[in-house]
């Protein structure tokens, strides 16, 4: 055998002549060359979805900056606080983003260190462990980190721009933003080495996803009810004094967000000082050797143990079998079709947690709609009382289309893996989506007329709106559902490798234009009818009664259309499908 | 150059490799038979540097690929069953990643990869994207990868599948003259005919257990075989009768 242990065996060698560990950008190499040949190989249509894509990210943006701007100026004009409340403001919003990083660095660390698919090329490679890990840490930090700095751009812009922070402010913002988001990275990966050593990583994933929205659910309910806009209301201080003294308080002086904050008011106000980076930069330096030597210690053991996985036994229970006996009537092709739904959303973690989230952004809902005049309140209108409620419909609308575009939109690109073995069936396709289609529009229906019903009872509206609301809300919600359907078997993601990644799509988005249309489209088809209806009872004019049919009617309509034509679109879409 | 010492592997209660010693000398190819589950997978894993054994060891050429991972990988090539290909690279990109992860890069590596793409009829589909590619071209793209830096040791699991004919007659060719050149093959098959033909020792392993190990004569030599080869051993060996089997399960 050679000396060299890397060495081939006949002598013949690379053109260096030995055999060195891959380095860095070498790792990172696939990542970056696959990102320029996706950019070659984007197609007319593709550039097309992606320019809209682009454009209507550019207007949210733009929206986003020209707000903030309107607001710091706000604050500046301000004496004595709008500096304070500024610099209040950077500090809670780069709290919540570091909350998000740690959360995100946690999940993506899982995928990116112990499940990516390339993972057994570069762990059997002679790779040394540094490289290994410093090229893991780039990824993760990149893939968790892409949306708050999307985020984080208009909102420095804007204060840069009304603190007028010069030439210089980019800079002093990167030298800020670096550091402030390598620290959790390093303490996300860490966590995650931690708890794969632990539990298995397949585990460990189902873990974190439930702790992930659990975390999201507990913190929009406890922002929500702790009624924050009170804080943008001085008078309920005892004095201005308190108020000041309150701003000044750090809030959470052990955390980067508190240095980064700290770091950029200090430039922007005139008053620089080079703690914050000093704390910003040492910390993560400190932090990155630290988990380096973790990952040394513990990585090689936890790699080995997150490809063991963990058997997952389920046993036919009572649930089962009641499911059966409960979808007996609908024949064994559907019941079959609606368990086989009913059970994949139930043992995915990812999936049915979302229902966590879901239940606190009805309550949080609820909770609003409670703040909001009703019939019991004082010095409130008949009209007032009972306009709230019809417009609440287009917002209880958006509601439901972002719940149908999370749940109902991947339903036919979740089946992409195994759609050879329900084409080569004898399934129709129009069975299938119409399974489908029930299975996720039943529940979609239960909850809208949840939402609908007790808002509607809290603001104690007329009869006439009542039945107007629930009428409404049960056929955008059959309409919403179709469409949801029907647009996601026209722009199918069936390499997909989670349904969370699907509604991200441009398919996806093209499901929020037109969900967005339709439900406008509908508020104002009864816009006037309702107008015409509030105002006989409120002030006596005439009634119209012929022109609040038709408006009812062509309401009524349009949501059947929307209803059957997605669903007959993607019926076709499916049977046509690999012709 | 690859020995395993009383190498285990153990998931919770499960024990899928069982104390296995085995030593593959310089200049063999190996193979490594077993119904499904039976820990073959899991044992070849373990010798790429995957898996972490549970107890006992796995040296390569004398290196211990726990101790030493570095430099006892820099010897192995391994090419797994179900292999992972960056949809997003073009066939040469992708090899030329691999060499570096060895290390390796430059002219010689350059020559090496368009004889190894010529060899297997890829040449062409050298700057398509690995998307475009079939499942045989991806398995034919995956066993050039593994040759491309030279390795000692190529630990192989289920290389046949989805290769055409005269591809896998191209990789029995080349894995007999990769051996007689003296490197060493370890793989995995359920091909019979295919371990049959070109392995010079076989061992069957059953229940994280090796039930037997030697060259065919051996192996026939401690059961006699009933005439049919090594299918019928393999069955008789792992206890399974096909045929009673499926009577039944066509009467039921």
């Amino acid at each position: 055998m050679p000396d060299d242990p890397a060495r081939a065996p006949d002598g013949e060698h690379g053109a260096t002549g030995t055999v060195n560990s891959a380095s860095l950008l070498h790792l990172l190499r696939p990542k970056l060359q696959s990102m320029r040949n996706r950019a070659r190989t984007v197609g007319r249509q593709s550039l097309w979805h992606w320019s809209l894509l682009a454009a209507v990210g550019v207007l949210f943006w733009g929206f986003g900056t020209v707000m903030l701007v309107r607001v710091l100026g706000y604050f500046e004009r301000t004496p004595e606080i709008g500096v304070l409340l500024a610099g209040k403001l950077l500090g809670l919003i780069f709290l919540s983003f570091f909350a998000i990083l740690l959360l995100s660095n946690i999940i993506t660390a899982l995928s990116s260190f112990f499940l990516a698919r390339d993972l057994d090329m570069c762990v059997c490679a002679p790779v040394d462990w540094l490289t290994h890990y410093g090229a893991r840490l780039i990824e993760t930090l990149v893939h968790s980190s892409w949306m708050v700095v999307l985020m984080g751009v208009p909102i420095l812009a804007a204060y840069g721009f009304v603190y007028k922070g010069g030439l210089l402010w980019p800079l002093v913002a990167l030298a800020t933003m670096i550091p402030y988001f390598v620290i959790p990275a390093v303490l996300g990966t860490a966590f995650t080495l931690l708890l794969v050593h632990v539990f298995p990583a397949r585990r460990t994933r189902d873990l974190l996803s439930v702790v992930a929205v659990l975390s999201a659910a507990g913190l929009v309910l406890l922002l929500r009810l702790m009624r924050p806009e009170r804080l943008a209301r001085p008078e309920g201080m005892r004095s201005l004094m308190d108020f000041i003294a309150l701003l000044r308080m750090p809030t959470s002086p052990y955390l980067p967000s508190e240095w980064a904050q700290n770091g950029l008011m200090g430039y922007l106000t005139g008053e620089l000082s080079a703690l914050p980076f000093y704390l910003l930069w040492t910390t993560a330096a400190a932090l990155v050797v630290l988990g380096a030597g973790l990952q040394r210690a513990l990585y090689a053991a936890a790699f080995s143990k997150a490809q063991e996985g963990a058997r997952n036994v389920t046993k036919r229970g009572l649930l089962s079998r009641a499911g059966d006996a409960v979808f007996m009537p609908f024949g064994v092709l559907r019941r079959e079709l609606i368990l086989k739904e009913i059970r994949m959303f139930f043992r995915d973690p990812t999936q049915w947690s979302q229902l966590i989230l879901l239940a606190v952004l009805v309550v949080v809902y609820v909770f609003n709609v409670r703040f909001l005049p009703s019939a019991a309140s004082d010095g409130v209108s008949f009209y007032l009382v009972n306009v709230i409620p019809f417009l609440n419909l287009g917002l209880a609308g958006f509601v439901l289309a972002s719940i149908a575009a999370r749940f109902i939109f991947p339903a036919v690109s979740m089946e992409g893996r195994t759609l050879w073995l329900l084409r080569s069936s004898p399934l129709p396709m129009r069975q299938l989506l119409w399974s489908k289609y029930w299975t996720g529009t039943l529940p979609l229906l239960v909850l809208a007329l949840c939402i609908v019903g007790v808002t509607d009872a809290l603001l104690g509206v007329s009869a006439f709106i009542f039945a107007l609301s629930i009428f409404t809300i049960t056929f955008m919600s059959l309409a919403l559902a179709a469409l949801a359907l029907g647009l996601g078997a026209v722009y199918p993601r069936y390499e997909a490798e989670s349904a969370a990644q699907i509604p991200t799509s441009f398919g996806g988005l093209v499901y929020m234009l037109a969900s967005a249309l339709f439900i406008g489209a509908i508020v104002l088809l009864e816009a006037r009818p309702v107008h015409s209806y509030l105002s006989a009872r409120a002030l006596g004019t005439p009634r119209e009664p012929t022109a609040m049919a038709i408006s009812f009617g062509i309401a009524l309509v349009l949501s059947l259309a929307v209803t059957f034509v997605p669903l007959e679109v993607a019926v076709r879409r499916m049977e046509a499908a690999g012709e | 150059m690859i020995r395993l010492s009383a190498l285990t592997k153990r998931y919770g209660p499960f024990t899928a490799v069982n104390a296995i010693d085995l030593a593959v000398p310089r200049g063999e190819l190996f193979g490594f038979l077993g119904p499904n589950g039976a820990g073959k997978t899991t044992t070849l894993r373990m010798i790429a540097g995957i898996l972490r054994p549970t107890s006992g060891s796995v040296l390569i050429d004398g290196t211990d690929i726990v101790a030493r991972p570095a430099e006892a990988k820099a010897k192995l090539g391994y090419i797994p069953d179900r292999p992972f290909i960056y949809e997003k690279l073009t066939g040469a990109e992708f090899l030329r990643f691999v060499s570096g992860l060895y290390g390796q890069s430059g002219s010689v590596i350059e020559k090496r990869m368009d004889e190894l793409l010529a060899l297997f009829d890829l040449r062409d589909w050298k700057q398509e994207l690995v998307e475009s590619y079939s499942h045989g071209m991806r398995q034919k793209l995956i066993i050039a990868s593994a040759f491309l830096h030279k390795p000692d040791v190529i630990v192989v699991d289920e290389p046949m599948v989805g290769l055409d004919p005269k591809a896998a007659r191209i990789l029995k060719d080349l894995f007999r003259e990769y051996t007689r050149r003296g490197h060493t093959i370890m793989m995995s098959t359920h091909t019979l005919e295919v371990a049959e033909s070109v392995c010079d020792r076989i061992a069957i392993i059953q229940g994280g257990s090796i039930r037997a190990c030697g060259t065919l004569d051996e192996l026939y030599a401690t059961a006699p075989a009933d005439g049919q080869g090594l299918e019928s051993f393999f069955l008789r060996l792992t206890g399974q009768n096909p045929a009673r089997e499926l009577v039944e399960v066509l009467n039921a």
